[in-house]
């Protein structure tokens, strides 16, 4: 699964052109830059409103006109994201340090029991093997917000409700078919063969696995871990109706928490959003090489 | 070194799939034997469950004197070379090299030698610092080849290993392997789809077809009577003209009145073909004596030889080998005769050699 981007190349102006068609294309290309950068315009006035709220002074935030470029600079947001009033740490940042531990152990979670899996498919002749994978794709089809009911009741049930486990487990639940399909693009493009001779070579089938198939699909692993490490942590649905308690919230549902009674503190808001954000771009920004390269493997012609 | 003795192997997958309906298959010690078939004729199946990389689902499989069907892989001491070459891309030719030998804890010492040694045999030594990716495809094979070498296996099992070659270097390749297993006198079970290939490599061939044997036999035994129609019209390139011929006044005749020469022991009152092979016809002049009526289709100057594709008495397509220095026009008018021994007769109905 190798993503690849092409450099756009201006087509060549040559000089004897028509003088026409020449000034067509000129504001054809003016035309271009206009839409392209009234849609980056719309696209990112919001971002960067959010960034720019959140190091504005209050008086600031609410000045009528709003100011663009000269407002007083402050970080006292971020630290309110972090320190509560009082001092000690504040209900965000308990909120923040649940999302990271919820994300994580369902990633974690959703790879181990989906990367083994989706090598398994890719790799054995089983009994209505599309059928099965069907079946595990068709659990992506329905929007969460048709099961969170059901979830609800069960969960009431065995005792899961207001707790990190369960938001762990109901997310593993949802990313493991993801990982499933999405893995199993990458191991169908590591040659069998490699365990093949390895086994050959002295190995049970696992140890090949192991050793040989699981380093060639470390890219295609990081990608699809960041994929769900995304699903998991922007994810609202489940946490606002699965969780109620401080001790247990995580990151989006507190943060829509923060609008609503009589003032909202955007500047607190804006903050909050914003070291929401980090983490997920950070991640992007760290396997963009995996997302954009794939599995590359020089060893092997097709 | 040892034998290779396949005993009623079936293999069925738990989709459902019969890759292998039934398979007999007796491999000299010390011969090159060639598996040969269409793709999903069971013939890399057959291998693998040698090799045990696949369990049969019932019949069994013997290395010399050792009943194989539980070892792994590893213990059957053989050695494969697939099609994708398989080298371990993170390691050097010379490590790849060694990685079997390390595998069974031999002494580094001894490591260094048997590589050093297939690496002479091969002439790998200016790439033994290489890793796979730098090493051109007919490189890579080479070194795939190396690697089953220095296990010093009791027999190797070749999975198409030329296939992904261009044509230059398969056939020198080819001629590489030949001269390897001549010289090692090592068992090589060889596996391929490309009927040349089989027949200038194999001691013996076994055609493979739906997941059963059609014929083993010796390349020109194999030529020369194929032993169904399905083999008639898999081996020679073009392959053999398959002709309907009644046995008319103690002479095969053809159906668009071509006269053949009948072997003995033909049964009555069933419906035949005869196997032809282009090698077996001729083209002459129209008119000559004891020839047929023919009209040319096409011909294929090949160089060294011309396929004439003609029709003769509502008979189509009937292809004929001849020296290029025979030159008829399409379109023109010839005569077919037949020029060569008892052609092979066959039952329409149960599609196998009757004389």
């Amino acid at each position: 699964m190798a993503i690849s981007i092409d450099e756009a190349v201006p087509a060549p102006v040559t000089d004897d052109a028509p003088a026409a068609r020449r000034r067509g294309g000129r504001a054809r290309r003016v035309i271009e830059v206009v839409l392209l950068v009234a849609l980056a315009v719309a696209m990112l006035f919001p971002v960067l409103w959010m960034v720019e709220t959140s190091i504005k002074e209050n008086r600031d935030v609410y000045a009528v006109p709003a100011k663009f470029f000269n407002f007083d600079f402050t970080l006292q947001h971020f630290k309110d994201v972090f320190v509560a009033q009082g001092g000690g740490r504040s209900d965000l940042s308990g909120s923040f340090l649940n999302s990271v531990i919820v994300a994580g152990a369902s990633t974690i979670l959703a790879t181990v029991l989906g990367v083994p899996a989706a090598w398994a498919y890719s790799r054995f002749t089983l009994k209505a093997k599309k059928d099965q994978l069907f079946f595990i794709l068709s659990t992506r089809f329905m929007p969460p917000v048709v099961v969170v009911i059901p979830i609800f009741l069960m969960y009431r049930e065995l005792g899961l409700i207001d707790s990190k486990l369960g938001l762990i487990l109901i997310y593993a639940a949802f990313n493991v078919p993801f990982t499933i399909w999405m893995m199993k693009g990458f191991v169908d493009e590591v040659p069998a063969e490699y365990e093949d001779a390895a086994m050959l070579d002295g190995y049970t089938r696992l140890q090949a696995f192991r050793k040989f198939t699981l380093p060639l699909l470390v890219p295609g692993i990081a990608a699809t871990a960041v994929f769900a490490l995304i699903f998991s942590w922007n994810e609202f649905v489940f946490a606002i109706f699965l969780t109620s308690s401080q001790e247990v919230r995580t990151a989006p549902p507190a943060i829509a928490g923060l609008i609503g009674g009589t003032t909202v503190d955007w500047g607190l808001v804006a903050a909050s959003a914003v070291v929401f954000a980090l983490p997920v771009l950070v991640f992007a920004f760290l396997v963009r090489k995996h997302l954009v390269a794939g599995v590359t493997l020089g060893a092997v012609r097709r | 070194m040892a034998g290779i003795e396949v005993t009623q192997l079936h293999k069925r997958y738990p989709d459902g799939t019969v890759a292998v309906e039934e398979v007999d298959l007796s491999i000299g010690d010390g011969e090159l034997f060639v598996m040969l078939g269409p793709s999903g004729c069971g013939k890399t199946t057959t291998l693998r469950a040698m090799a045990g990389l696949e369990r049969q689902t019932s019949g069994d499989i013997r290395i010399g004197s050792t009943l194989v069907n539980d070892l792994p892989p590893a213990e059957r001491d053989i050695a494969m070379v697939f099609q994708f070459y398989a080298l371990y891309p993170h390691l050097k030719t010379r490590d790849n090299l060694a990685f079997p030998l390390r595998a069974e804890g031999l002494p580094e010492k001894e490591v260094r030698e048997r590589v050093a040694e297939a690496s002479r045999m091969m002439q790998l030594d200016p790439l033994l610092d290489r890793r796979p990716h730098r090493l051109s495809g007919g490189e890579q094979q080479r070194v795939a080849l190396a690697r089953a070498l220095v296990r010093r296996p009791q027999a190797f099992l070749m999975d198409e290993p030329l296939t992904n070659l261009d044509a230059e270097l398969r056939a020198d390749t080819r001629t590489e392997i030949k001269h390897l297993q001549a010289e090692l006198g090592t068992t090589m079970v060889y596996v391929t789809h490309d009927q040349v290939e089989a027949m200038s490599l194999g001691h013996r061939i076994a055609i493979l077809n739906k997941g059963r044997v059609e014929q083993v036999g010796t390349p020109l035994e194999v030529y020369d009577r194929p032993a169904s129609l399905f083999c008639a019209s898999f081996i020679g390139s073009p392959p053999m003209n398959l002709i309907d011929v009644e046995v008319a006044e103690g002479a095969l005749r053809g159906a668009g009145g071509l006269v053949l020469p009948p072997p003995p022991g033909l049964p009555r009152d069933r419906t035949l073909v005869a196997g032809v092979r282009p090698e077996a016809l001729e083209v002459t002049a129209a008119g000559t004596d004891g020839t047929v009526a023919a009209r040319v289709v096409s011909a294929e100057a090949l160089g060294d030889e011309i396929i004439y594709v003609l029709d003769h008495g509502g008979v189509r397509d009937v292809r004929v080998r001849m020296p290029p220095t025979v030159r008829f026009a399409p379109d023109a008018p010839v005569g077919l005769r037949h020029a060569g021994g008892t052609p092979p007769v066959y039952d329409v109905s149960t599609e196998e050699l009757v004389a």
